[in-house]
Formats: C-alpha cells, sequence, structure tokens
C-alpha cells in the first residue's frame, strides 16, 4: 500500500505505440509536470498499412521492424518522408501491431534480424511515401480543378504554378478519399533530401527524459509481477517445492509450477523476489547435472581430429597439404556468449476467455504470436502483440521458442490476473539461448615463394537452427549454414580448400548472437591469414591484398582502414597494429587495431573501421553501428566466457561476464565508403573484425598469437 | 511510512522499508524513467540523486530516502533543457537508450562537480555506467559539449 501525498493527482495516458489504439492507463500520481501524456496523432489520411496523415499536420510512419537500438524508427521513416516530401520536423514513428502486410518481403514473417530492416525496406517505405504523395497531389487537384500533373510537393504541402499551397494536413481528408495508384515512380537518388544525410535520430528525446516505454516499464490496470524460479541445469525438472515461507509474505498472491519452473506472482516485482529467494525447489537435474565446458571443449578437440561433413573443397586439399613447402596448423576457440541486453527479458501478459494482448520487446512478432497462441490455446488472430522499445536485442529476443513469451503465458493462466514476468539479471543470464560455443581447427600451407596453397578449415559446434521450426533454413543440408558461414564463403584465392563442419550435440541451448556464425568464423579466419602471412614473412596487409584480387570491395575497404589507420607507420613503444576484412550480411567492413599489452593486460587505444555497406540512408546512425559493433565485440574478445561446472552456469552478473567500460573504450574513427550497391546491413557487420584485428595487434605487440577468446596472455602461443 | 521528496514533490510511502529505492520509485510511485539491469552497484543504469549525490537505487533501500530529496531521470528538466540533454540530441547519442537515463544522471552530477572535466576525469566518473550498444564514444564528446555550453553561460 502507498499513500501519496502531491500537488496533484494525474492519470498519465501513455501510447505505447499499438497500431490498434490502445492506450494504456499508467497511474502517475503527481508526474504531470514531468511527463507529457501523449495522444496519438488524428489520422485522416491513412493510404496505406505504413502511413497516418493527420489534419494536424503529423505524419506517423508506422514502423514494421523493432527498435532496438540500431535506429529503424529513424531510418525507415526517413524513405518514406523523402518519397512524400514530408515536412521532417512532423514525422514520428510507431511500431506496427503483429500483422502479415507488416512481414519482412523477404523472410515471409514479421521480424528484426539478419541485419536486413533497411534494405528490406527500402522500397517498401518509398512505395509507400511515393503512394500517398500521388493522392495528395490527386487531392488538391481536385481542389483547384487543375491537372495533377502541373503540381509539385514540398515540405509537407502541395503547390501549383504560381505557388498557391495546401498543406498535407488540409489535404488529408480529401486524399482519403483518392483511389491508390496502381504503380508510383520513386525518385531518382540525386533528388533525394534525407535519405543519405545524417538526419537526427527520432526517438532521442524520449530516451533522455525517461519517457520511453521498454517492456519492463509497462504497467496495466491491476496487473501484478511475477518471477520465476527456472531450472538451475538445462533439461531439469521440478520435483517439489516447499512455499510455505514464501507463501506468507507480504504482497504474494500466488505460487504455481509452469513449465519452466515455479512462478511467484506478487503485487510488485521486489515482493516476487524475496518471495523467490525464500522458495526450496527440489530438482530432479536430468541429463545435463554433470556438463562441464571444459570436457566438451576437450571432446570438440578429439571432434576435430577427425573429417566432418564437406561445405566446401576447391582443387585437391590433400595432396596440396602434403606438397606444400611450409604447413601450419592452429586450433581457435572461442566460448558461449550471453547477449546481455541491459533491459533484462520481461513480458507483460493479458489473458482473457477469448483473446490475449502481450506488450513485449520482440524482435519476433509472428513467431511469438503462433507461439503464444498454442499455449493459450486461442487462435493467432486473438493474440495481440504491442512491440514496445528493446532494452537491446543483439538476437536473444528472437527465439524460436519463444520462451520468454510462452512462459509468461503460463504465469498468466496461473495469475488469473494482468501479469508481468520479469526477469533479474541473474535470470537472464542463466536462460540460455547463448551464441554457442566453436572450435576451429585449420590447417594452412605456403609454396616456396610464400604463396598460400591450401587452406582446411574444420568446425566443430551446435547448430542454432537444427531441431527449431528453423530447420527448413537448412535446406537439407548435413550442416548448418549458420555455423560456417564466413568461412564457406572465404574470399582468398587459394587454390585448394575444404571446409568442413562437425554439429556438437549438446544440451545447451543456442541462438544467433549479434553476427552469429561470423562471430567466429571471423575471428578465426581473420587470425589465421595473419598466421599465413607470418609464415610466408609477409606484411599481413600486403598479403591480404595479393589474395583479394578478384574481390573489389573487400580491398577497397581494407585500403580505406589501412590508409586512415596509418598501416606501416611507426608506431609508440609497445603498441601494435592488426587488421581484419569481412564480408558479413551484405557489407564490406575492415577494422585495424590499435593495441599494448602491459602485465599481462590487453588495452585497446583506437579502432579504425571501415565499411561499405552499399547505398546507404543514415549516415549517422551507420557511425553509431560501426562504434556499437566493435565495442559489443571488444567485450567478447577482451572480457567475455560462459563456462560450465556440474551443468551450472558460473557467471551470473556483470563482475563475472563483464561489459567493456567508458574507461576502457578506445578510440573509434568510422569510414564509410561511397557505393551505389544494393544497400547492406549494419547492426552485425561491424562485429566480426573487432576480435581479429585486435588479436593480431596482440601478436603485432608481443610476438605471442592469440587462439582462444576471451584473450588471456597466459593462454598465448 | 517513509516520507522524502522525489523532484521536489514529497512523497509518503508506506512499503518495506527494505525495498530498495529503485523500486520504490519504479513499482510505487510510476518513475520508470530510472531502469534495473543488475540489482548489485554493477551497471549503473538504476542511478538517481540522492541529496545530489548519484547513488545506485538497487542496493540503496528506499528507507535510506527519509527525510532526502531524490531527483530522477523525469527531474533533471522538464523540457530537455538541460545542458546534457542538449548535448546527447546534438550528439545523438542513445542507441537503444535503456542506460541512458542512468548515463545522464552520473554525468549530471560530474558536471556540476567539474565544470571542465578531462579525459580521465569522464572515464572515472563514468565507469560505473555501463552501455552494451557501446555509445561511450558519444558520451564522452556530449559530456565535453556540455561542458562548453555551461561555460559559455549556457548559449543556445
Amino acid at each position: 500500500m502507498s499513500t501519496l501525498q502531491m500537488e496533484r493527482r494525474d492519470f498519465l495516458r501513455l501510447s505505447v505505440g499499438s497500431g490498434g489504439g490502445l492506450l494504456i492507463g499508467l497511474c502517475v500520481p503527481g508526474a504531470s509536470k514531468l511527463a507529457v501524456a501523449e495522444e496519438r496523432s488524428e489520422s485522416a489520411f491513412m493510404p496505406n498499412a505504413f502511413l497516418r496523415i493527420g489534419t494536424d499536420e503529423r505524419v506517423t510512419v508506422i514502423v514494421n521492424h523493432s527498435e532496438m537500438g540500431q535506429g529503424v524508427y529513424t531510418a525507415l521513416p526517413m524513405l518514406l518522408a523523402d518519397e512524400l516530401d514530408a515536412d521532417w520536423s512532423k514525422v514520428g514513428y510507431e511500431s506496427a501491431p503483429v500483422d502479415p502486410k507488416y512481414n519482412h518481403p523477404v523472410f515471409g514473417m514479421q521480424v528484426t534480424g539478419g541485419s536486413s530492416s533497411v534494405w528490406s525496406g527500402f522500397e517498401q517505405y518509398r512505395n509507400a511515401g511515393a503512394a500517398a504523395r500521388t493522392m495528395l497531389i490527386a487531392a488538391a487537384a481536385q481542389r483547384w480543378n487543375t491537372d495533377p500533373a502541373t503540381l509539385r510537393t514540398e515540405s509537407g504541402a502541395v503547390l501549383d504554378s504560381t505557388n498557391r499551397k495546401l498543406s498535407y494536413g488540409q489535404l488529408a481528408e480529401a486524399a482519403a478519399k483518392m483511389s491508390p495508384p496502381a504503380n508510383v515512380t520513386l525518385k531518382d537518388s540525386k533528388a533525394f533530401k534525407l535519405i543519405g544525410t545524417p538526419v537526427k535520430r527520432l526517438d532521442t528525446p524520449e530516451k533522455i527524459n525517461g519517457k520511453a516505454v521498454f517492456g519492463i516499464d509497462v504497467k496495466n490496470p491491476g496487473m501484478l509481477t511475477a518471477v520465476v524460479a527456472r531450472a538451475p541445469v538445462f533439461g531439469a525438472k521440478v520435483k517439489s517445492f516447499d512455499d510455505s515461507r514464501a507463501r506468507t509474505m507480504p504482497g504474494v498472491r500466488k505460487i504455481v509450477a509452469v513449465p519452466s519452473g515455479v512462478a511467484l506472482i506478487a503485487d510488485s516485482f521486489w515482493q516476487a523476489k524475496v518471495a523467490r529467494d525464500a522458495l526450496r525447489i527440489d530438482w530432479d537435474e536430468g541429463e545435463m547435472r554433470a556438463f562441464s565446458t571444459s570436457q566438451m571443449m576437450q571432446q570438440f578437440r578429439e571432434q576435430a581430429k577427425s573429417p566432418g561433413t564437406s561445405v566446401r573443397r576447391d582443387g585437391d586439399p590433400d595432396a596440396a597439404l602434403s606438397q606444400a613447402a611450409q604447413k601450419i596448423e592452429a586450433v581457435y576457440e572461442v566460448p558461449y556468449l550471453s547477449h546481455l541486453m541491459m533491459e533484462p527479458l520481461n513480458c507483460a501478459i493479458d489473458l482473457r476467455s477469448d483473446s490475449c494482448e502481450i506488450w513485449t520487446g520482440t524482435q519476433f512478432q509472428t513467431v511469438d504470436r503462433a507461439a503464444a497462441a498454442k499455449a493459450a490455446g486461442l487462435p493467432a488472430e486473438k493474440i495481440q502483440i504491442h512491440t514496445t522499445f528493446l532494452g537491446g536485442g543483439f538476437g536473444r529476443r528472437a527465439t524460436p521458442q519463444s520462451d520468454f513469451v510462452v512462459e509468461a503465458v503460463h504465469v498468466a493462466k496461473a495469475a488469473g490476473a494482468a501479469v508481468k514476468v520479469v526477469w533479474t539479471r541473474e535470470d537472464d543470464m542463466q536462460g540460455g539461448w547463448y551464441r554457442p560455443a566453436f572450435l576451429h581447427a585449420i590447417v594452412g600451407g605456403v609454396d616456396a615463394s610464400g604463396n598460400p596453397v591450401i587452406w582446411r578449415s574444420r568446425l566443430v559446434g551446435q547448430s542454432i537452427m537444427a531441431g527449431t521450426p528453423f530447420e527448413g533454413m537448412m535446406k537439407g543440408k548435413k550442416y548448418d549454414p549458420a555455423s560456417v558461414e564466413g568461412v564457406d564463403d572465404l574470399p582468398y584465392e587459394i587454390p585448394n580448400m575444404a571446409v568442413e563442419s562437425h554439429n556438437a550435440q549438446v544440451g545447451v541451448p543456442v541462438q544467433w548472437w549479434r553476427s552469429v556464425g561470423h562471430s567466429h568464423t571471423g575471428f578465426a579466419t581473420e587470425c589465421f591469414i595473419d598466421e599465413l602471412a607470418a609464415l610466408a614473412h609477409k606484411d599481413p596487409y600486403q598479403f591480404r591484398r595479393a589474395l583479394l584480387t578478384k574481390h573489389p570491395r573487400h580491398l577497397a575497404v581494407l585500403d580505406l582502414a589501412a590508409e586512415k589507420a596509418g598501416w606501416g607507420k611507426p608506431l609508440p613503444e609497445g603498441r601494435g597494429r592488426g587488421l581484419a576484412v569481412h564480408f558479413a550480411f551484405g557489407s564490406y567492413n575492415a577494422q585495424v587495431a590499435e593495441v599494448s599489452v602491459t602485465d599481462g593486460k590487453v588495452r585497446v587505444h583506437r579502432i579504425v573501421s571501415a565499411v561499405d555497406c552499399g547505398r546507404y540512408v543514415n549516415p549517422g546512425i551507420i557511425a553509431a553501428q560501426l562504434e556499437g559493433g566493435a565495442i559489443f565485440a571488444a567485450s567478447a574478445a577482451l572480457f567475455q566466457e560462459l563456462t560450465f561446472e556440474n551443468g551450472r552456469l558460473q557467471q551470473t552478473n556483470f563482475h563475472t561476464f563483464p561489459v567493456m567500460r567508458m574507461n576502457e573504450c578506445p578510440e573509434i574513427e568510422t569510414h564509410i565508403a561511397e557505393s551505389n550497391e544494393k544497400s547492406g546491413g549494419i547492426g552485425e557487420p561491424g562485429v566480426p573484425c573487432t576480435a581479429p584485428a585486435i588479436a593480431n595487434a596482440v601478436f603485432a605487440a608481443t610476438g605471442k598469437r592469440i587462439r582462444k577468446l576471451p584473450i588471456r596472455m597466459t593462454e598465448a602461443a | 511510512m517513509i516520507s522524502f521528496s522525489v523532484n521536489r514533490q514529497h512523497v509518503n510511502l508506506d512499503i518495506d522499508p527494505s525495498t530498495p529505492l529503485l523500486w520504490a520509485l519504479r513499482d510505487h510511485l510510476g518513475l520508470t524513467g530510472t531502469k534495473y539491469g543488475c540489482g548489485m552497484a554493477q551497471c549503473g543504469a538504476c542511478t538517481v540523486h540522492l541529496n545530489g549525490e548519484a547513488i545506485r537505487s538497487c542496493v540503496a533501500s528506499v528507507s535510506r530516502a527519509e527525510g532526502k530529496e531524490v531527483t530522477t531521470i523525469e527531474g533533471l528538466s522538464p523540457d530537455l533543457s538541460h545542458p546534457l540533454q542538449r548535448a546527447w540530441l546534438a550528439e545523438d547519442v542513445p542507441q537503444c537508450g535503456y542506460c541512458q537515463s542512468g548515463q545522464l544522471m552520473s554525468a549530471a552530477v560530474l558536471l556540476r562537480d567539474k565544470s571542465r572535466p578531462s579525459d580521465e576525469d569522464i572515464d572515472e566518473a563514468m565507469a560505473g555506467n555501463i552501455c552494451r550498444c557501446g555509445t561511450y564514444p558519444r558520451i564522452r564528446k556530449a559530456i565535453h559539449r556540455a561542458a562548453a555550453m555551461m561555460s559559455t553561460g549556457g548559449a543556445k
């Protein structure tokens, strides 16, 4: 119970951006001075699923991708607004409801992933804007009784040859009566006003005054909060539990077994959490009770000694290996990793007998809706999902099994009231769906002149796709493309090449983690090419250049990064430079890292990152993604590792799974190569090069090879 | 009953005094701008001011606020006019935005104590605030920009 004595009481109505027009009544007594109630803009003109124009001049763009920091609430509205000739100061955003009309045009479902939002929306959003513009012109032509061809648009208005003007707001109601055009002509790129410019993000204001609503902030009338005591070991089941103390604790409403564990449902988060601490659960720990990652890696090393499923085979690798003048073998290992979004998982549910509403930060609306429908026993169309802001995603919030949504449905069934399931940081870290641990055993050789003649990579690790509804994406292959991406298309011109894959069977749930397979293939391949260069006594930059003559876009970003980083120029004593180049998600990235090593501790001083992501929309956001991608990857390279002993994860929170901090952050410089090629991705392509660039720089500084992440100088070769 | 002020408004809360201030703000006062990230003073997402000092509200019991003044992100400025907010806009700092309330509240205390902080001062004051999206380079620039604005009399 709380009593409040405020200057005044007020009920704020906060829009969470639902296309269904739903407003959440959030009781914030006395907060009227601090937050401004947001009402939905008028919607006089809704020419298509992506746009509303009000008589108040507001242009609301409905965004079918989730905003998790990557800037889609700005970039996609830019595409539409440019073709619409909207007044940018009047443009806002709203998250799309779950509906097939918001499906990803290539993936066929509503999903945010694969660094695909901008390229997949590039035509979709421009078409939507252009169609609306045509209808607004038609409305003005009718009003003025003139030929539409004589009219033009500018900054949110239609003008005639005498500069007579009607604003889009003034035309909205009339435009709504026009028929949508069968075809639209898109602008020539020379006519773009917004596309290609560093427009400031639209969502910054509400992210710096506390107003932005993330899933964890959702509060519905009468809503309870739940935490779940989940299995300490993957696959463990509840045998029995003793809640005699917990159920007498203040605020506790219900304690019930759910498929994932035991749910504590209380009036507030803290009451639920404290009660959970008082709960005693006896678990049947199952097959994973003795699992250890050190044993698993030992098994991976053994597995790598035998040939795996062939992924790629060029020339005659076996003969080339026996004939090579010099050979080198290296084993690279990377650990399980947590996505570790700043906002731990959560999901708010209002489950009624005939319908269900869900509020959460998800990357996977279509899949979540189907899974929630099944768990709730309702038809999919009775499930509404309101996508809030995501406090980071990095792949974790696109779970093929919809774990955090399905669990919340089960909790809601038990609660018999609106409920929000909140995960603690520990719950989030221990909840699985990690970047899989991987081992790359690589053998390579050069001829007498130092030219590489053979490369053989053998990978061992868990498949992300196998056993999920996405197994179809393996297209009948005996290997998972997501395991080998980035090594299966290794661009270096080496006549004899073999790539083989072993699918490890381990009971740890794994998932896509920012840059997926590239997060480890980039590391292993770009470190090994450096080792080959050293074997050939060649400069690692020139060595790569000579092998990339047929790959001009790789070469261009490599040259750009090397030039901007001052490759070859003298460095202060004790520092070293390393580089890497990699293609992922339609974009080319090269990075040069500058490091020093003191008392076994690696300090990254500077990273220069150059990208060719084709035609781009917002260079400011691209720079931010390259900065963020490098820091995300550097955190993993320097600090992060998940390990298991006796089936239990050894890491729990930021102190045991550290993230790079301000005082550790290098200076980061970003460069974008001008390109007219098809747009590529940007959320993930900036990740793969960072770890190998740092590792190669450590070699340059110390002469020691890094073959295992996170970097520990005591383990360097 | 615990009595304190939040963003210059008096509040009385009748809740377990050991409840962390973070959850009192979020669940009992509806001030959800202050974020939960770790629950053990590791990440700084929950940073608020208690009598003007930056504290991690996830490990401070609400009873510590008794008779004191709490300022949260909602109270930093009502209209985005704080120099830090203006600098954050100019440098396009946030990505996902989840940690930014805490970043701003830590930076506000830094700028109050040091009108022209050095990079080392920024490292020291901001090392307790984790950003998973990697906005650190922009936070650094924005703090320098805000400091410059303030030293020129808050020029608009």
